[in-house]
């Protein structure tokens, strides 16, 4: 019966069908009785004080329902959008954490930093009407770039941080590093640059406030990852709206890609407006104004340095890293270049020592936050290309280097406060290197020069942490919340079944893959489950989806919730089938008197806990629903070897992806053709960054990539086939899925595989390094820089 | 405002627009068919594709002023009369096509344009095509082949007819 949908099996998705026939409720499908709209007027300018402001003119205009500034959310008494995370800097003080109004006040610290909201019965009307609103700004300088600011800008961005600087924060031992290198016998090192991303999902942001006259309670509509964790961050700490006033429903999502994890100030403010307006708000983002209102994603600078023996035994790591956080601390900004990048910078490495040091600086730029990976790709493409420039000054193959130093004992405590649980390094590698046919490159690279074109072949291994946990650790490192997960298991009448969970889909399966594992553990059809997610009215509590988190945590959940109805199935078919419950088996859908023939169905049993005429009730209460909330003991820990391939014109600098060969090791899998989907579109991600994405700030702080006229999304026509394999893992120790998370791999894997095959390509010219993103410009000039270099040599 | 009409999916509707209205708009708010979607400001991202007398437009770029008496063909009208789904809308199910699903719309749309045109694309040719139309999530690998799956079965069913 659950066979074929069972765990394992590419069950093909049941959410399609409403999304190929246009059936799909997203936040902007939905439309309230009398709903107004909202447009933000935001800010021309990087930085400057607001002079004035006049409004007369625009609360006249037609349709116009309400003009809000700064000044009445200041009056009004609510909170600034809130962090999630402290970060204690290495002298043991708290990072700075300066306010973030709603709507700005006083003063402009970004482009796109939102001043006005015109509220009209027409988005055009609120639009037209903000045309009639005059600003006088007083124009500051802008602090737009990293290296600058943190070498003494005389600009600050907020008054409470002196010199822009956010925390300054270390891990690993100094000392042990220090004395490793004074002893190296060989010491590579690299400058690079992790470009600014904007994540970009293709629904824009788009939310309503509706605030009901009747119950005073509040409802938000939103495009969220996680909506409860919206509910509290907004409820609490914003708007002060305890929580069983307020309900946050995130529907269909149109990709979230972390952009939609965090609180922004519109959600707070249409909410907060619906009630002053006394009718419902909705505000959907253009994607002009989503490229400086979203959180972007990466943006740091580092410098590295690799110690080996004579051997190319990697002896210590030392990293020092500029993190740009933008004007404003998102919700998990802090978190990213520190305790989700630091702790990672061990790779799949026994290098003993690691000592990296992050100074995370304000800007006069779009806040920074998590994006797809969210420091791991930064800490992967470090290590991924600071090894392999040491293969090549070692004269040594790119996989050989890497076999000299892969951690094999498990479990494997690195020198950057993570345990690894298990893993096997050699064998994605091997799979990479079988796949790729890499010991035939050389012909091919010679095929290829043969027509002129230059061939290359770049490795990445990568290790990352996923269902990040557990509660206990992350409030010591300073996060403001738990990070566990809850599941209801609600067995109705008949037998079928509706999972509550907290975990939120937003393109990942999660309607179908969850329901695979109810479906196997219950063994009751697919077809009788049913999965509820993003709507704070129904699922208890949540934590929502992120840092491939949903599976390996809300999935655990569920497991633990269906164990409980289980058990409590089995007190009620003991009664029935007059056994000991000790005697009772469940297996296959049935409760069974284990070495007999005597079994009730899971259907009949769950009946009888509805209908309760024959029941153990002195024991056993009616109903069958279960919650649990599951707070994992550890990370899990996704890894793999990547090999891509690529051509480079050498006449044009553009490079052609050939294929990119991914291994990976996710432990068990539930679902292969959805992993291998999410696998895919990382890749996409992870390869946009490296050939193509790149978000660009004037030195006034203008955002010159403000489109997809200007910021290079990957098209069909630049993406090959990818030959992808995550077969055999090695299952994760510590749930009971066995599963690691593979949503975010393929982004953190690619990059470095990339940048490595095209160096690799260019290997006759001596070029040692090209910043993201590879792009025919960058690889034309770096080869006719390098051209011109040997000449005059 | 104007009051426009055109046949939609098939049936005569009107609804009112003003000058500037665009018709995604007009599809989205006056006839209430909100699959057509607007992923960007700029007509790149092709989430709002659909058929105007026959051809894939970007809604997002047409004015509705002007468009009196066209046919117009979305997403919600692109499954057979007996509502099972239509050969595009079921290899990209098929084929894991979409993950999200808001582009999905408009890459399908878009999609049934090409084989309109070239009933059997190479590779290549489907990936030119759809430069027009973004997905962020699947990499475009699971859309290419739910393409090409989509040509063979309209072979087939061409083949059987003859």
């Amino acid at each position: 019966m659950a066979k074929d949908f069972g765990i394992g099996e590419s069950v093909k998705r049941s959410e399609d069908v409403r999304f190929v026939t246009g059936n799909g409720k997203y936040t902007d499908d939905i439309n309230r009785p009398g709903q107004t709209y909202a447009y933000f007027l935001r800010s021309p300018v990087a930085h400057a004080t607001l002079d004035s402001i006049n409004i007369d003119e625009a609360k006249k205009a037609p349709g116009v329902v309400g003009v809000f500034t700064g000044q009445d959310i200041a009056d009004a008494g609510l909170g600034g959008v809130p962090c999630g995370w402290q970060i204690t800097d290495k002298h043991g003080d708290p990072m700075k954490e300066p306010a973030h109004p709603i709507l700005a006040h006083g003063k402009v610290r970004h482009v796109g930093d939102p001043i006005v909201c015109v509220v009209a019965d027409t988005y055009a009307q609120a639009r037209d009407a903000a045309e009639m609103i005059d600003i006088d700004f007083g124009q500051l300088p802008a602090v737009v770039d990293m290296k600058a600011a943190a070498e003494g800008n005389p600009t600050n961005v907020h008054d409470e941080a002196p010199d822009n600087v956010c925390y300054d924060w270390e891990l690993g031992d100094k000392e042990a590093v220090d004395s490793a290198f004074a002893g190296a016998a060989h010491v590579t090192t690299l400058e690079l640059v992790n470009n600014r991303l904007v994540a970009n999902p293709m629904e824009p942001r788009c939310c309503i406030g509706d605030w009901d006259s009747s119950s005073d309670d509040y409802t938000l509509y939103t495009t969220s990852q996680n909506p409860h964790v919206i509910r509290l961050l907004m409820g609490a700490f914003v708007l002060n709206i305890p929580e069983h006033k307020l309900r946050v429903y995130a529907p269909d999502v149109g990709g979230g890609f972390g952009a939609k994890i965090y609180h922004y100030a519109e959600e707070a403010f249409v909410t907060w407006a619906s009630k002053q307006v006394r009718r419902p708000i909705k505000w959907t983002s253009d994607r002009s104004e989503a490229f400086i209102s979203d959180a972007h994603g990466r943006d740091q600078v580092t410098k590295a340095e690799l110690a080996m023996d004579a051997e190319g035994k990697f002896l210590a790591l030392r990293c020092d890293t500029l993190a740009n956080m933008g004007a404003y601390l998102s919700t998990f900004a802090p978190a990213i270049p520190t305790w989700l990048h630091g702790t990672l910078l061990a790779g799949q490495y026994a290098t003993p020592a690691v000592h990296c040091r992050v100074r995370a600086m304000f800007t006069n730029t779009v806040p920074v936050d998590a994006y797809r990976g969210a420091g791991r790709p930064e800490a992967t493409y470090i290590l991924e290309r600071i090894v392999n420039k040491a293969a090549k000054e070692l004269g040594l193959d790119q996989c050989e280097l890497r076999r000299r130093n892969f951690i094999r004992d498990f479990p494997y405590d690195t020198p950057v406060a993570v345990q690894y649980d298990t893993g096997d390094f050699d064998k994605t590698l091997n799979k990479a290197m079988e796949i790729s046919d890499y010991a035939n490159f050389e012909q091919r690279r010679q095929e290829a020069a043969s027509r002129g074109k230059l061939r290359g072949i770049g490795l990445s291994c990568y290790i990352e942490a996923c269902g990040i946990a557990p509660s206990s650790l992350v409030g010591a490192l300073g996060a403001r919340a738990g990070l566990y997960e809850a599941a209801t298991i609600r067995v109705n009448p008949t037998g079928s079944v509706t999972v509550l969970t907290g975990s939120h889909s937003h393109g990942q399966g999660h309607e179908t893959t969850f329901a695979q594992v109810v479906s196997d553990a219950l063994g009751i059809p697919f077809e009788s489950v049913d999965i509820v997610h993003g709507d704070t009215s129904k699922v208890p509590f949540g934590m929502g989806t992120y840092g491939s988190r949903s599976l390996a945590v809300g999935g655990s959940a569920i497991v633990k919730a269906v164990d409980k109805v289980v058990e409590k199935g089995k007190k009620i078919a003991a009664h029935l089938l007059e056994a000991a419950e000790s005697d009772i088996v469940f297996e296959d859908g049935q409760y069974k008197v284990a070495g007999t023939d005597k079994a009730k169905a899971f259907a009949e049993v769950s009946l009888a806990a509805y209908v309760p005429h024959n029941y153990p009730i002195e024991d056993v209460e009616p109903g069958l629903e279960e919650t649990a909330f599951y707070d994992p003991k550890n990370f899990t820990f996704p890894a793999g070897a990547y090999l891509c391939e690529v051509e480079v014109d050498p006449e044009t600098g553009k490079v052609e992806i050939i294929d990119l060969f991914a291994a990976d090791d996710f432990g068990n899998i539930v679902n292969p053709m959805i992993v291998e989907g999410q696998v895919h579109g990382g890749l996409a991600q992870g390869l946009g960054q490296a050939m193509l994405e790149n978000c660009v700030y004037d030195e006034e702080g203008q955002l010159t990539s403000g489109s997809y006229m200007d910021y290079a999304m990957p098209l069909a026509g630049d993406l090959p086939m990818f030959t992808v394999s995550s077969e055999d893992g090695t299952p994760c120790t510590h749930n009971p899925l066995g599963v690691k998370g593979c949503g975010e791999a393929g982004a953190i894997g690619s990059p470095p595989a990339l940048v490595n095959a095209v160096i690799d390509a260019l290997r006759d010219h001596g070029i040692e390094h090209i910043d993201m993103p590879l792009s025919p410009n960058r690889v034309w000039s770096a080869i006719n820089a390098a051209s011109h270099k040997q000449a005059a040599e | 405002m104007t009051t426009i009409t055109m046949t939609v999916n098939g049936k005569e509707r009107s609804g009112k627009a003003e000058g500037r209205t665009l018709l995604v708009d007009f599809l989205r708010t006056e006839m209430g068919l909100t699959g057509t979607h607007v992923g960007c400001d700029t007509s790149q991202c092709g989430c709002c594709v659909v058929h105007v007398n026959g051809e894939s437009v970007k809604a997002c770029a047409t004015f509705v002023s002007g468009m009196d008496g066209a046919e117009v063909t979305t997403i919600e009208g692109m499954a057979n009369d007996d509502g099972s789904l239509g050969v595009m809308q079921a290899s990209f199910k098929e084929h894991h096509g979409l993950q999200c699903g808001f582009c999905t719309p408009g890459m399908i749309m878009s999609a049934t344009d090409l084989l309109a045109n070239n009933p059997s694309p190479s590779e290549d040719e489907i990936r030119t095509w759809l430069k027009g139309n973004i997905c962020r999530c699947t990499g475009y690998h699971n859309i290419v082949k739910s393409v090409q799956a989509a040509a063979a079965t309209m072979a087939g069913a061409r083949e059987a007819a003859e």
